[in-house]
Protein backbone atom coordinates (compact mmCIF):
# COMPACT_ATOMS: atom_id res chain seq x y z
CA UNK A 1 0.00 0.00 0.00
CA UNK A 2 1.41 3.42 -0.89
CA UNK A 3 1.78 5.68 2.10
CA UNK A 4 -0.06 8.98 2.17
CA UNK A 5 1.87 12.15 2.86
CA UNK A 6 0.50 12.56 6.38
CA UNK A 7 1.48 8.97 7.19
CA UNK A 8 5.03 9.65 6.08
CA UNK A 9 5.00 12.87 8.07
CA UNK A 10 3.83 11.07 11.22
CA UNK A 11 6.43 8.39 10.75
CA UNK A 12 9.17 10.99 10.49
CA UNK A 13 7.80 12.87 13.51
CA UNK A 14 8.01 9.66 15.55
CA UNK A 15 11.67 9.23 14.63
CA UNK A 16 12.60 12.88 15.11
CA UNK A 17 10.42 14.09 17.98
CA UNK A 18 12.68 17.05 18.80
CA UNK A 19 12.41 18.65 15.39
CA UNK A 20 9.70 20.45 13.50
CA UNK A 21 8.50 18.58 10.44
CA UNK A 22 5.56 20.21 8.68
CA UNK A 23 3.79 19.94 5.38
CA UNK A 24 4.68 22.59 2.85
CA UNK A 25 1.83 24.93 1.97
CA UNK A 26 3.20 25.72 -1.51
CA UNK A 27 3.77 22.15 -2.58
CA UNK A 28 1.35 19.42 -1.61
CA UNK A 29 3.94 16.65 -1.86
CA UNK A 30 6.58 18.29 0.27
CA UNK A 31 7.62 18.12 3.90
CA UNK A 32 9.70 20.95 5.30
CA UNK A 33 12.54 19.55 7.37
CA UNK A 34 15.19 21.44 9.35
CA UNK A 35 18.63 21.55 7.79
CA UNK A 36 20.29 19.77 10.75
CA UNK A 37 18.39 16.50 10.27
CA UNK A 38 18.16 16.58 6.47
CA UNK A 39 20.76 13.86 5.91
CA UNK A 40 19.35 11.64 8.66
CA UNK A 41 15.85 11.96 7.23
CA UNK A 42 17.13 11.09 3.77
CA UNK A 43 18.97 8.09 5.17
CA UNK A 44 15.79 6.95 6.87
CA UNK A 45 13.82 7.34 3.63
CA UNK A 46 16.36 5.18 1.86
CA UNK A 47 16.84 2.43 4.44
CA UNK A 48 13.52 2.11 6.27
CA UNK A 49 11.62 -0.93 5.04
CA UNK A 50 8.24 0.69 5.28
CA UNK A 51 9.30 3.89 3.51
CA UNK A 52 11.67 2.25 1.01
CA UNK A 53 12.41 5.30 -1.15
CA UNK A 54 14.75 3.64 -3.62
CA UNK A 55 14.65 6.32 -6.28
CA UNK A 56 15.75 9.94 -6.15
CA UNK A 57 13.72 11.66 -8.84
CA UNK A 58 15.11 15.13 -8.82
CA UNK A 59 16.79 17.80 -6.74
CA UNK A 60 16.23 21.47 -7.34
CA UNK A 61 16.31 24.86 -5.75
CA UNK A 62 14.42 28.13 -5.87
CA UNK A 63 15.78 31.53 -5.05
CA UNK A 64 13.73 33.64 -2.66
CA UNK A 65 15.52 36.93 -2.10
CA UNK A 66 16.49 38.64 0.11
CA UNK A 67 17.65 35.84 2.42
CA UNK A 68 16.03 32.51 1.57
CA UNK A 69 16.98 29.70 -0.77
CA UNK A 70 14.55 26.76 -0.93
CA UNK A 71 16.08 23.39 -1.67
CA UNK A 72 13.72 20.58 -2.74
CA UNK A 73 14.47 16.92 -3.37
CA UNK A 74 11.84 14.53 -4.78
CA UNK A 75 11.89 10.88 -3.82
CA UNK A 76 9.86 7.96 -5.09
CA UNK A 77 9.48 4.38 -3.98
CA UNK A 78 9.23 2.20 -7.06
CA UNK A 79 8.26 -0.83 -4.98
CA UNK A 80 5.68 0.81 -2.71
CA UNK A 81 4.48 3.42 -5.21
CA UNK A 82 4.52 6.49 -2.99
CA UNK A 83 6.47 9.69 -3.29
CA UNK A 84 7.54 12.58 -1.11
CA UNK A 85 9.56 15.74 -1.42
CA UNK A 86 11.85 17.18 1.21
CA UNK A 87 12.17 20.92 1.38
CA UNK A 88 14.99 22.62 3.24
CA UNK A 89 15.18 26.35 3.80
CA UNK A 90 18.73 27.55 3.35
CA UNK A 91 20.57 30.70 4.24
CA UNK A 92 20.93 32.55 0.95
CA UNK A 93 24.23 34.16 1.90
CA UNK A 94 26.09 30.90 2.60
CA UNK A 95 23.93 27.96 1.46
CA UNK A 96 25.26 24.50 2.17
CA UNK A 97 23.86 21.00 2.63
CA UNK A 98 25.19 17.49 3.09
CA UNK A 99 25.40 15.55 -0.17
CA UNK A 100 23.10 12.63 -1.00
CA UNK A 101 25.56 10.92 -3.34
CA UNK A 102 26.29 8.21 -0.78
CA UNK A 103 22.60 7.26 -0.68
CA UNK A 104 21.47 7.78 -4.28
CA UNK A 105 24.22 7.82 -6.89
CA UNK A 106 22.26 10.01 -9.28
CA UNK A 107 22.42 12.87 -6.79
CA UNK A 108 25.87 13.51 -8.27
CA UNK A 109 24.90 15.56 -11.33
CA UNK A 110 21.77 17.00 -9.70
CA UNK A 111 23.89 18.52 -6.97
CA UNK A 112 26.54 19.69 -9.39
CA UNK A 113 23.83 21.51 -11.34
CA UNK A 114 22.47 23.17 -8.20
CA UNK A 115 25.98 24.16 -7.17
CA UNK A 116 26.55 25.59 -10.63
CA UNK A 117 23.35 27.57 -10.99
CA UNK A 118 22.51 28.48 -7.38
CA UNK A 119 25.81 28.23 -5.53
CA UNK A 120 24.74 25.69 -2.92
CA UNK A 121 27.80 23.87 -1.54
CA UNK A 122 27.23 20.14 -0.95
CA UNK A 123 29.47 18.73 1.76
CA UNK A 124 30.79 15.27 1.04
CA UNK A 125 30.17 15.49 -2.71
CA UNK A 126 32.96 13.57 -4.48
CA UNK A 127 33.34 15.92 -7.45
CA UNK A 128 31.67 19.28 -6.98
CA UNK A 129 32.37 21.07 -10.27
CA UNK A 130 30.20 23.20 -12.52
CA UNK A 131 27.93 21.12 -14.74
CA UNK A 132 26.29 23.54 -17.19
CA UNK A 133 28.33 26.70 -17.31
CA UNK A 134 31.96 26.94 -18.53
CA UNK A 135 34.55 26.01 -15.95
CA UNK A 136 35.80 29.56 -15.47
CA UNK A 137 32.35 31.12 -15.20
CA UNK A 138 31.77 33.55 -12.38
CA UNK A 139 28.58 33.74 -10.38
CA UNK A 140 25.49 31.56 -10.19
CA UNK A 141 23.10 32.47 -13.00
CA UNK A 142 19.77 31.37 -11.57
CA UNK A 143 20.10 33.68 -8.58
CA UNK A 144 17.54 36.39 -9.11
CA UNK A 145 20.02 39.21 -8.56
CA UNK A 146 22.49 37.74 -11.07
CA UNK A 147 23.88 40.18 -13.60
CA UNK A 148 26.09 39.55 -16.60
CA UNK A 149 27.45 41.96 -19.24
CA UNK A 150 26.06 39.69 -21.96
CA UNK A 151 22.49 40.35 -20.86
CA UNK A 152 20.47 42.77 -22.95
CA UNK A 153 17.31 43.74 -21.10
CA UNK A 154 14.09 43.14 -22.97
CA UNK A 155 12.45 46.50 -23.63
CA UNK A 156 9.13 46.94 -21.85
CA UNK B 1 45.44 26.51 -50.83
CA UNK B 2 49.21 26.88 -51.11
CA UNK B 3 49.56 25.30 -54.55
CA UNK B 4 46.41 26.89 -55.96
CA UNK B 5 47.61 30.32 -54.85
CA UNK B 6 50.91 29.86 -56.67
CA UNK B 7 49.36 28.79 -60.00
CA UNK B 8 48.49 32.36 -61.16
CA UNK B 9 52.07 33.52 -60.52
CA UNK B 10 53.32 30.95 -63.03
CA UNK B 11 50.52 31.32 -65.54
CA UNK B 12 50.58 35.09 -65.78
CA UNK B 13 54.23 35.01 -66.86
CA UNK B 14 53.29 33.06 -69.98
CA UNK B 15 52.01 35.02 -72.98
CA UNK B 16 48.24 34.79 -73.29
CA UNK B 17 48.05 33.28 -69.80
CA UNK B 18 44.88 35.23 -69.01
CA UNK B 19 42.84 33.02 -71.29
CA UNK B 20 44.15 29.97 -69.52
CA UNK B 21 43.39 31.58 -66.14
CA UNK B 22 39.72 32.04 -67.01
CA UNK B 23 39.49 28.38 -67.86
CA UNK B 24 41.25 27.29 -64.68
CA UNK B 25 39.09 29.60 -62.60
CA UNK B 26 35.80 28.25 -63.85
CA UNK B 27 36.93 24.64 -63.63
CA UNK B 28 38.22 24.98 -60.07
CA UNK B 29 35.20 27.03 -58.97
CA UNK B 30 32.79 24.53 -60.46
CA UNK B 31 34.65 21.74 -58.70
CA UNK B 32 34.54 23.57 -55.37
CA UNK B 33 30.89 24.55 -55.74
CA UNK B 34 29.80 21.03 -56.71
CA UNK B 35 31.34 19.22 -53.77
CA UNK B 36 30.70 21.26 -50.67
CA UNK B 37 31.14 18.64 -48.00
CA UNK B 38 29.69 19.90 -44.76
CA UNK B 39 30.60 19.14 -41.19
CA UNK B 40 28.32 16.78 -39.33
CA UNK B 41 27.36 18.76 -36.28
CA UNK B 42 24.27 20.48 -34.99
CA UNK B 43 23.67 22.57 -31.91
CA UNK B 44 19.90 22.85 -31.48
CA UNK B 45 16.59 22.56 -33.31
CA UNK B 46 18.06 23.90 -36.59
CA UNK B 47 20.00 20.63 -36.71
CA UNK B 48 16.67 18.79 -37.15
CA UNK B 49 15.98 20.82 -40.27
CA UNK B 50 19.56 20.24 -41.37
CA UNK B 51 19.01 16.49 -41.00
CA UNK B 52 15.74 16.76 -42.93
CA UNK B 53 17.56 18.60 -45.70
CA UNK B 54 20.22 15.93 -45.79
CA UNK B 55 17.67 13.11 -45.95
CA UNK B 56 16.07 11.79 -49.09
CA UNK B 57 13.05 14.11 -49.37
CA UNK B 58 15.13 17.27 -49.90
CA UNK B 59 18.41 15.52 -50.60
CA UNK B 60 21.60 17.51 -50.20
CA UNK B 61 23.34 14.86 -52.28
CA UNK B 62 22.10 16.36 -55.53
CA UNK B 63 24.22 19.45 -54.80
CA UNK B 64 27.18 17.16 -54.20
CA UNK B 65 26.93 17.82 -50.48
CA UNK B 66 27.85 14.97 -48.18
CA UNK B 67 28.34 15.21 -44.44
CA UNK B 68 31.75 14.41 -43.04
CA UNK B 69 32.29 13.64 -39.39
CA UNK B 70 35.66 15.36 -39.14
CA UNK B 71 36.60 18.98 -39.78
CA UNK B 72 39.70 17.87 -41.68
CA UNK B 73 37.58 16.64 -44.60
CA UNK B 74 35.02 19.43 -44.79
CA UNK B 75 34.69 22.55 -46.92
CA UNK B 76 31.59 23.95 -45.32
CA UNK B 77 30.47 24.49 -41.76
CA UNK B 78 26.73 24.86 -41.30
CA UNK B 79 26.30 26.32 -37.83
CA UNK B 80 22.84 24.97 -37.05
CA UNK B 81 21.43 26.10 -33.75
CA UNK B 82 21.96 28.19 -30.65
CA UNK B 83 25.62 28.79 -29.96
CA UNK B 84 26.28 29.10 -26.23
CA UNK B 85 29.33 30.76 -24.77
CA UNK B 86 30.49 27.37 -23.53
CA UNK B 87 30.25 25.85 -27.01
CA UNK B 88 31.73 28.86 -28.82
CA UNK B 89 35.43 28.04 -28.24
CA UNK B 90 34.77 24.50 -29.48
CA UNK B 91 33.12 25.75 -32.67
CA UNK B 92 36.00 28.17 -33.20
CA UNK B 93 38.42 25.28 -32.79
CA UNK B 94 36.49 23.18 -35.32
CA UNK B 95 36.55 26.07 -37.77
CA UNK B 96 40.30 26.48 -37.32
CA UNK B 97 40.78 22.77 -38.01
CA UNK B 98 39.03 22.93 -41.39
CA UNK B 99 41.35 23.17 -44.41
CA UNK B 100 41.11 26.11 -46.80
CA UNK B 101 39.03 26.90 -48.79
CA UNK B 102 36.36 26.92 -46.11
CA UNK B 103 32.92 28.44 -45.97
CA UNK B 104 30.40 29.06 -43.22
CA UNK B 105 26.62 29.15 -43.37
CA UNK B 106 24.93 30.65 -40.31
CA UNK B 107 21.62 28.84 -40.12
CA UNK B 108 18.72 30.34 -38.19
CA UNK B 109 18.10 33.36 -36.01
CA UNK B 110 20.28 32.22 -33.10
CA UNK B 111 23.41 32.07 -35.20
CA UNK B 112 22.67 35.41 -36.86
CA UNK B 113 22.06 37.56 -33.79
CA UNK B 114 21.03 35.37 -30.87
CA UNK B 115 17.45 34.96 -32.09
CA UNK B 116 14.95 34.39 -29.29
CA UNK B 117 17.85 34.47 -26.84
CA UNK B 118 18.92 37.99 -27.73
CA UNK B 119 17.18 39.50 -24.72
CA UNK B 120 17.68 38.46 -21.10
CA UNK B 121 20.18 35.71 -21.85
CA UNK B 122 23.55 35.39 -20.19
CA UNK B 123 24.81 32.26 -21.88
CA UNK B 124 24.17 32.64 -25.61
CA UNK B 125 26.63 34.10 -28.10
CA UNK B 126 24.70 36.70 -30.07
CA UNK B 127 25.81 35.82 -33.58
CA UNK B 128 28.47 33.37 -34.72
CA UNK B 129 30.04 36.09 -36.89
CA UNK B 130 31.59 37.34 -33.66
CA UNK B 131 33.96 34.39 -33.65
CA UNK B 132 34.10 33.07 -37.24
CA UNK B 133 33.52 34.77 -40.61
CA UNK B 134 30.14 33.91 -42.12
CA UNK B 135 29.50 33.69 -45.85
CA UNK B 136 25.76 33.12 -45.96
CA UNK B 137 23.10 33.92 -43.37
CA UNK B 138 19.92 31.84 -43.63
CA UNK B 139 17.05 33.43 -41.73
CA UNK B 140 14.30 31.47 -40.03
CA UNK B 141 13.55 29.88 -36.70
CA UNK B 142 14.38 27.27 -37.77
CA UNK B 143 14.67 27.79 -41.55
CA UNK B 144 12.79 25.28 -43.65
CA UNK B 145 14.86 22.89 -45.76
CA UNK B 146 14.00 24.94 -48.85
CA UNK B 147 15.54 28.01 -47.21
CA UNK B 148 18.70 26.14 -46.29
CA UNK B 149 18.89 24.71 -49.79
CA UNK B 150 18.52 28.24 -51.16
CA UNK B 151 21.37 29.35 -48.91
CA UNK B 152 23.57 26.57 -50.30
CA UNK B 153 22.72 27.61 -53.86
CA UNK B 154 23.62 31.19 -52.94
CA UNK B 155 26.92 29.93 -51.56
CA UNK B 156 27.56 28.10 -54.82
CA UNK B 157 27.00 31.36 -56.70
CA UNK B 158 29.43 33.06 -54.31
CA UNK B 159 32.05 30.40 -54.95
CA UNK B 160 31.63 30.79 -58.72
CA UNK B 161 32.64 34.46 -58.45
CA UNK B 162 36.00 33.62 -56.91
CA UNK B 163 39.19 34.33 -58.85
CA UNK B 164 42.52 32.67 -58.39
CA UNK B 165 45.15 34.81 -56.74
CA UNK B 166 42.58 37.18 -55.26
CA UNK B 167 41.51 37.17 -51.66
CA UNK B 168 38.02 35.95 -51.24
CA UNK B 169 35.52 38.71 -50.66
CA UNK B 170 33.67 37.16 -47.80
CA UNK B 171 30.85 39.20 -46.32
CA UNK B 172 31.58 37.83 -42.87
CA UNK B 173 35.17 38.97 -43.03
CA UNK B 174 34.11 42.37 -44.27
CA UNK B 175 31.74 42.73 -41.34
CA UNK B 176 34.47 41.77 -38.93
CA UNK B 177 36.83 44.41 -40.23
CA UNK B 178 34.12 47.05 -40.43
CA UNK B 179 33.43 46.75 -36.75
CA UNK B 180 37.01 47.66 -35.97
CA UNK B 181 37.37 51.12 -34.45
CA UNK B 182 40.43 52.98 -35.83
CA UNK B 183 43.17 53.38 -33.27
CA UNK B 184 41.68 50.79 -30.94
CA UNK B 185 42.28 47.08 -30.67
CA UNK B 186 39.81 45.14 -32.83
CA UNK B 187 36.64 44.28 -30.98
CA UNK B 188 36.32 41.04 -32.87
CA UNK B 189 39.87 39.92 -32.42
CA UNK B 190 40.16 36.37 -33.68
CA UNK B 191 42.92 34.36 -32.04
CA UNK B 192 45.03 32.76 -34.75
CA UNK B 193 45.66 29.08 -35.10
CA UNK B 194 43.96 26.47 -33.02
CA UNK B 195 44.26 28.29 -29.72
CA UNK B 196 41.29 27.68 -27.50
CA UNK B 197 39.65 30.92 -26.46
CA UNK B 198 38.04 31.03 -23.07
CA UNK B 199 34.33 31.87 -22.96
CA UNK B 200 35.01 35.00 -20.96
CA UNK B 201 37.42 36.25 -23.62
CA UNK B 202 34.90 36.07 -26.46
CA UNK B 203 34.12 39.65 -27.38
CA UNK B 204 30.56 40.52 -26.59
CA UNK B 205 28.87 43.31 -28.50
CA UNK B 206 25.60 44.77 -27.38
Amino acid sequence: MPLKLDQIRDLLRQRFPDHLIVEDLDNHDALVVPREIYLEVAELLRTDEELDFDYLEFETCSDMPPDLLNFVAYFRSLGKGHRVALKVKLDRARPSLPSLVGLWANADWNEREIFDLFGVVFHGHPDLRRLMMPEDWEGHPLRKDYLHPNVVKRPD
Amino acid sequence: MGLIDRIPAYIEKTPGGGVLMTGVNSILNEAKASSMWYMLFGLACCAIELMATGASRYDFDRLGMIFRATPRQTDLMIVAGTLTLKMAPRVKLLYDQMPEPKYVIAMGGCTIHGGPFYHDSYSVLKGVDKIIPVDIHVAGCPPRPEALMNGCLALQDLIRTERLGHDRDRPGLRQLTQRQIPGQPPVNYLPTGGALIRPNEIPILG
